[in-house]
Formats: C-alpha cells, sequence, structure tokens
C-alpha cells in the first residue's frame, strides 16, 4: 500500500509494480487506474486518510487475493489532486485470467464502499466534502439512539 | 477516560469521556445538536476496529473514532 501527497506518477507506479512482478510467474496483471475528471466546474479533489484503518482494510484484502494466489497492489493520493491528475490505482496480478478480472472488479468497489477516505471537490479555493457521492460505511448508525 | 475522535469532513477535535459503554457514549454525543446529525452516518470504531454492536465494554484509554461517509479513488 502507497500513500502519496498530491497526483500519482502512474507510469512511474506501474512501471514498478510490473517489474517487481515479472519473474512471479503471474500471467495476467490488470491495473485500474482512477482519474480526475474536469466536470462540475471543480479545479480538482481532496482526500483525506484515515491510515490505520486503511491499512487494516488492505491487509484483509491481501489476506483474500492469497487464497485465490494473486495479490493487490494500491497507491492513493492525499490532499489535493488536479484535473487530469490520477488519485487512485489498484492492480492485482494472478496466475491466470479468470482471478484478476474477478478480483479487481470486487477489490475496486469494496474500496470504494469501505476504505476510510473521505473526499472533498476543490471549488474556488474551497475544499467541500462530497457528501452526496460518499457512501456509508457498513454499520453506520450504531450510535444513534 | 475514552478519547473519541472525529474523522474527515467532522469539524471536531477529539475529546476525552468518562464512560465505560457505547450507549453512554452514545448518549454524550447525542446531547450535541452538531455531532448528533453526524452519528446516523458514522460508522464507529474502537481501537481502529469496526464494530457492529454496542456490547463492548470500554476500558480507559480506549479510542473511540467516527467514520463519516466515505469516498475514496
Amino acid at each position: 500500500m502507497e500513500l502519496y501527497d498530491g497526483g500519482l506518477d502512474v507510469p512511474n507506479i506501474l512501471e514498478r509494480w510490473y517489474k517487481e512482478q515479472s519473474e512471479s510467474n503471474f500471467g495476467a496483471f490488470i491495473p485500474f487506474i482512477g482519474t480526475v475528471r474536469d466536470e462540475d466546474k471543480i479545479d480538482g479533489l481532496s482526500f483525506d486518510i484515515y491510515e490505520p484503518i486503511l491499512k487494516k482494510w488492505f491487509k484483509k484484502w491481501q489476506n483474500i487475493a492469497k487464497e485465490r494466489g494473486a495479490i493487490v497492489k494500491i497507491a492513493h493520493s492525499k490532499g489535493d489532486v488536479m484535473l487530469h491528475e490520477s488519485s487512485y490505482i489498484s492492480a492485482v496480478f494472478s496466475p491466470k485470467r479468470r482471478v484478476a478480472l474477478e478480483l479487481i472488479d470486487q477489490f475496486v468497489e469494496d474500496f470504494k464502499a469501505n476504505a476510510p477516505i473521505w473526499k472533498y471537490d476543490l471549488i474556488d479555493g474551497k475544499r467541500i466534502y462530497a457528501e452526496s457521492r460518499s457512501k456509508k460505511i457498513e454499520g453506520s448508525g450504531l450510535l444513534v439512539k | 477516560m475514552v478519547d473519541i475522535e472525529f474523522l474527515g469532513p467532522i469539524d471536531r477535535k477529539s475529546i476525552s469521556l468518562d464512560v465505560s459503554t457505547l450507549d453512554e457514549v452514545s448518549l454524550k454525543l447525542q446531547n450535541d445538536k452538531e455531532l448528533s446529525d453526524w452519528l446516523e452516518k458514522c460508522a464507529i470504531a474502537v481501537n481502529d476496529e469496526i464494530v457492529f454492536n454496542r456490547d463492548i465494554k470500554l476500558k480507559d484509554g480506549d479510542k473511540i473514532s467516527l467514520l463519516p461517509p466515505v469516498c475514496g479513488g
């Protein structure tokens, strides 16, 4: 798991991951790269991360991948990421394609639903919580009533 | 004492409460109008482990975190 201040150096990260596993006998490598789009008049996005729980979340996924003979990778930005920069890369290496195709889908979706990361829109110098695009973590509302 | 921390967009400094159950934490936070709006949206972690029921005995030095809705990526 790799966290960076600001936008990700995508070619560098992907090349390094690729080279690290080039002799590992994985037949499939599927990266997912998330890029900040020019929409809704934003100048960029910004992120807060709570690292202790993110590390545990990632550890869980490393174990899920291991059971299927695969490995998972993740890189994410902290702080501001401007338009057309990348804030997020996930990747799966597996012996054969089916496992990688299935895992990348589950891994990215669970990341969106449960990783402790908060997103803000950067608009006119303000940092505005992207609440309408955010999802409640499983178990939310425990302290109500 | 138990430390309560408010993550992400909840604009609050950490506080310490003299409590021994999550029911007590719930009561204290509901009395704060600004925080009570967040409670329905937040997941709760005790010592960085997300919990799904209130049946937990808190001890001195425990850390409780409120995690509002997330959006990574």
